[in-house]
């Protein structure tokens, strides 16, 4: 900025750099020895292409496409029914956000209308400025006049953008099948534990829960409801326990009994804490070790959630091997729009999503559904311009 | 908490801006393709980058670049202010301030920055940044907002918020910090919906040394609100406080539950408490949740990670409610008055600069700074210097605080707990030197260094390591004294900053300092969110995984 601040950010960085000098050299050995370790002890997982070639050919068996078996009684919704039912509940379709474009004119304030829409579901700006420049090129080009014509280009843009992935949950073809579940704190990764066993157990599976949240007060505890709830076995440890001795312990349990799923619940960590994404890549090498390979490593994302997503999903993709996002929390009036971003940017798809704090509310993501109701408006919408309550602070 | 309105909507203006930036994809290779193209090509980041780069990718890196052309003492432009309100539209969005906050904020901005005489010892881009800045801290609430409990014993504290935000554990943060001010806190668990919330609650409550009130495992909660004051009563406690279940602002019926534990405690203080990392919604549900519970202040919880944090903008500007606290962590004294003027800079993506270049302008004269420019264009930074600008530096305040302020820095060195005598140590060796030993260090022969070290105290050894860092540190200015202003720190981005890692063993033997080994990409996230930067953040997938996803796919069905 100005050369005053280029003074002062070296002087700064000078006295931190002299400290840091004179304190290594008054500690020196143990963490340089310790760091080194953890490198080497890291190094063989970072090349293993053995792990996954090891993987019985042919494996999965199960369709994800099943779940209808696994819903309850039937006169309950469907999970395709209850993905749009539970996502209309917050939405009243398509409102006065898109009013100019669903007018038919495509003017400029449609093509802010659209931005808006995008930016306002959390897509991103980054994306959502590509988006909107991809369309309007198509727009010239396929001589598109009408507002609802454009709109519907834009959902089909995103469909294609979100719809090519593959989104089945991976199974073994014998053996315990192995799914760890990791994400930042108070995402919905337990309850949706709770939610994909009550599944799998209700289509006739045993499914065995490893608590390796061994930080959060009481966690294993609510994991232990909801084994309760789900009819499914929970193996925990005392708290302050090693996560990944419970994940070894989970596995232990689940091969020896036969289980066809073991599900390994993580504490809740923030992706800039290095020492917490450290503990859950051994974590996942252990089961790696153990369990030959882990077949899924959700990432558990709450659809509130806003640019942040993505820095989540890039360095739980760096730490793990991240192969889907459960994302919850989308009955709310949350769109989850950054999943855009993270297909886009990083190939991960969407494989669930929450709909609610009950156990039969997860669905395999529709994103058709999905897509609609981005730019649906949301019924509690709030009036910036009008503030009201700001007067009386 | 005085604030005016008057000079709110102007959609007109921000429609133009708008228009401006759409169909010619990323804005700001718009407003100066030769800043960004020297950026293009990047080198493999080494981790010291990771923690230098966000300052660069700053909203005042990118205003800088618009203003580049302006003489200094001149007005700003039409276009100059559009270009600039456009950056600062993007910044806000980028860190998740509610896309109709921006638009009514940086209508704001636009009024007070149209014909803003230039601040003769500023440049244009620090004047308008200043503008933005304090705007942003008047909504924020200009000043941190204590906790206002009234004269009525027991009194109440109800917290309420979407599912997973953080209640339960500032519930027991906050008795925590009451309990430490002296207070005989009851903690009282009104989630009786989540499976084993009354459980954490008591577990928190025992690590908190405060008793909790958990009549009931599951049912209706407001029977359990009810109670408790009187059971409060009974204990002696002075403070209630009450953790209620997450809700979902459309849940109807969980909302006139939460109106009606209020009704049923009636407290002092009903804190909202939301997750810094919540994106465009956050207007909307801070809305409904100051519809259903009236809220008189927000926790801005997980602050501790690497989220702008833009909702708090959002939630302040619609609510008009102070945030009172920011929840920086998973432990119990994680948790901290809330200052608006730090958050500001975060959301901007600058951290406190803003704050750095109010106190340097203190310090520091204008021709003060310009011998200094001289001095590192022609590499002639000498130990001497070196002392002089450290005594400058300690005039600002604590270097801890200082180090706090450099954007992306601040967290990481948080823990390093730099102790001040340690400086000392540093300037006593210098001291040691005669004027000439300081301005030519090569001089130093090992009788010199021997004498330096009797003077000071110090070992030979630590002498020589203090004059080999500050030769790396002079190569690093060197280089930067190549070119100018940011664009000169910028290029440290390029510099082999192996060499001066290990020299010391900066990066991953520091002790107290585990963030600058390799911080994690949240930083290199904080800085990559600026959106319009040449920087290709597309499309990268870890080489790890690209690997194995490559194994997968002969695995899938
Ligand atoms: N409305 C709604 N709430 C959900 C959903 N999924 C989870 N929740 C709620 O979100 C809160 C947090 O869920 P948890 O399962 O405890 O989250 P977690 O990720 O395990 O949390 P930590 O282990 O503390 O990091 C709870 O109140 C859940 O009931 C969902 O799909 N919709
Ligand atoms: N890193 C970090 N984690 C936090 C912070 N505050 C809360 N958490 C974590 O976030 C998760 C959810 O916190 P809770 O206190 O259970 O949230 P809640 O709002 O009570 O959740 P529900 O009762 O399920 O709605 C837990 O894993 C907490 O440890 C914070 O400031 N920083
Ligand atoms: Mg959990
Ligand atoms: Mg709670």
């Amino acid at each position: 900025m100005d050369v005053v601040i280029l003074a002062l950010v070296l002087g700064v960085l000078v006295a931190v750099v002299f400290v840091a000098l004179l304190r290594v050299r008054r500690h020196p050995p143990p963490l340089d020895e310790q760091t080194a370790e953890q490198l080497a002890d890291r190094a063989p997982t970072l090349d293993v292409p053995g792990t996954d070639a090891e993987t019985p050919a042919g494996a999965p068996q199960v369709a994800e496409g099943a779940p209808s078996v696994a819903m309850p009684p039937p006169a309950k919704l469907s999970p395709a029914e209850r993905f749009r039912t539970r996502l209309g509940r917050a939405r009243s379709g398509l409102g006065d956000a898109l009013a100019s474009i669903l007018r038919g004119r495509l003017d400029d304030d449609a093509w802010e209308e659209l931005e808006d829409s995008l930016i306002a579901a959390d897509v991103g700006v980054e994306a959502t400025l590509e988006l909107v420049a991809g369309l309007r090129e198509r727009v010239r080009a396929e001589h598109i006049r009408g507002g609802p014509e454009a709109l519907a280009l834009l959902k089909e843009i995103l469909r294609l953008e979100l719809g090519v992935a593959d989104r089945s949950l991976r199974w073994r073809d014998d053996g315990t099948t192995v799914w760890l579940i990791t994400g930042v704190n108070g995402t919905g990764k337990t309850t949706s534990i709770g939610k994909i066993a009550a599944r799998e157990t209700a289509a006739g599976r045993t499914v065995v829960l490893a608590a390796a949240d061994t930080f959060r007060a009481a966690a294993a505890d609510q994991l232990e409801r909801w084994g309760e709830r789900a009819s499914a076995r929970v193996v925990r440890q005392e708290s302050g326990a090693d996560p990944a001795a419970v994940a070894f312990d989970g596995w232990s349990a689940a091969s020896s009994s036969g289980a066809d799923l073991l599900m390994v619940d993580t504490a809740g960590r923030l992706q800039n804490k290095r020492a917490l994404m450290d503990e859950l890549g051994k974590v996942e090498r252990v089961l790696d070790r153990e369990a030959g390979h882990v077949d899924e490593v959700l990432l558990v994302l709450d659809a509130t959630t806003g640019q942040n997503g993505l820095s989540q999903a890039s360095a739980f993709a760096e730490a793990v091997d991240v192969s889907g996002v459960v994302l919850t929390k989308l009955d709310s009036t949350a769109k989850g729009g950054i999943v855009i971003a993270i297909q886009r940017q990083l190939g991960i798809p969407v494989k669930l999503v929450g709909l609610g704090e009950d156990i039969d509310d997860l669905a395999t993501f529709d994103p058709d559904a999905f897509v609609d109701a981005l730019f649906a408006q949301a019924t509690q919408d709030v009036s910036i311009e009008q503030p009201t309550a700001t007067e009386d602070r | 908490m005085a604030r005016t309105h008057a000079a709110r909507g102007h959609p007109d203006v921000c429609d133009r801006l708008r228009n401006d930036c759409v169909g010619s994809v990323p804005a700001a290779t718009v407003i100066a393709p030769d800043a960004r193209a020297t950026r293009a090509p990047a080198p493999p980041p080494h981790p010291f980058n990771r923690w230098i780069q966000p300052m660069f990718d700053a909203l005042g890196d990118r205003l800088e670049a618009i203003f580049s052309s302006l003489r200094r003492g001149g007005k700003l432009t039409d276009e100059q202010v559009n270009a600039t309100l456009r950056e600062i539209r993007l910044a806000l969005l980028e860190a998740d301030v509610n896309f109709k906050v921006v638009k009514a904020f940086v209508s704001r901005i636009r009024d007070r920055a149209v014909g803003a005489e230039v601040h003769e010892a500023l440049n244009p881009a620090q004047q308008v940044i200043k503008i933005v800045h304090e705007e942003l801290i008047e909504i924020l609430g200009g000043m941190a907002a204590p906790l206002d409990l009234g004269s009525r014993s027991p009194a109440a504290i109800m917290l309420a918020g979407l599912q997973g935000s953080g209640k339960t554990t500032a519930a027991g943060k906050l008795a925590t910090l009451l309990r430490k001010q002296g207070r005989q806190p009851l903690l009282v668990a009104c989630d009786l919906q989540r499976p084993a919330a009354v459980e954490q609650l008591r577990v928190l409550g025992e690590r908190a040394g405060v008793p909790v009130f958990a009549p009931a495992e599951s049912g209706d909660p407001v029977p359990v609100a009810r109670q408790a004051m009187d059971e409060a009563r009974r204990l002696g406690a002075s403070v209630v406080i009450v953790d209620t279940a997450g809700r979902t602002n459309v849940d109807e019926v969980l909302m006139a539950q939460a109106t009606d534990i209020k009704a049923a405690v009636d407290p002092a203080e009903t804190l909202f408490v939301i997750d810094a990392m919540i994106g465009q919604e956050a207007v909307t549900v801070a809305k409904a949740f100051q519809e259903a519970v009236d809220f008189t202040g927000v926790i801005l919880a997980k602050l501790d990670g690497d989220a702008r944090g833009g909702a708090a903008l959002s939630v302040a500007e619609v609510t008009g409610r102070p945030i009172k606290y920011a929840s920086v962590g998973e432990q119990l004294e994680d948790f901290e008055a809330f200052h608006p003027d730090r958050m500001a800079g975060r959301i901007l993506g600058m951290g406190d600069v803003l704050t750095l270049i109010e106190k340097a302008e203190d310090v520091y004269t204008e021709q003060q700074a310009k011998d200094m420019e001289s001095k590192l264009v022609a590499a002639e930074f000498t130990l001497e210097d070196f002392l002089e600008q450290f005594q400058q530096l300690k005039k600002m305040g604590p270097l801890q605080g200082l180090l706090g302020m450099l954007p992306g820095v601040g967290r990481q060195l948080k823990d390093l707990d730099l102790d001040e005598r340690e400086l000392v140590r540093v300037e006593a060796i210098i001291q040691s030197m005669t004027p000439e030993e300081r301005r030519k260090p090569a001089i130093l022969n090992g009788k010199r260094k021997k004498r330096v070290a009797r003077g000071s105290g110090r070992s030979a050894q630590e002498v020589n390591q203090l004059l080999r860092s500050f030769e790396q540190m002079r190569g690093m200015m060197k280089q930067l004294g190549g070119a100018k202003g940011m664009k000169a720190l910028r290029g440290m981005g390029d510099l082999d900053l192996d060499a001066l890692a290990a020299g010391g063993g900066l990066p991953t033997g520091v002790p107290g300092m585990p963030g600058i080994g390799g911080l994690p990409s949240g930083l290199g996230a904080q800085g990559g969110a600026v959106p319009a930067g040449g920087r290709p953040r597309g499309k990268t997938v870890p080489k790890r995984k690209r690997k194995k996803q490559k194994n997968r796919k002969g695995k899938r069905r």
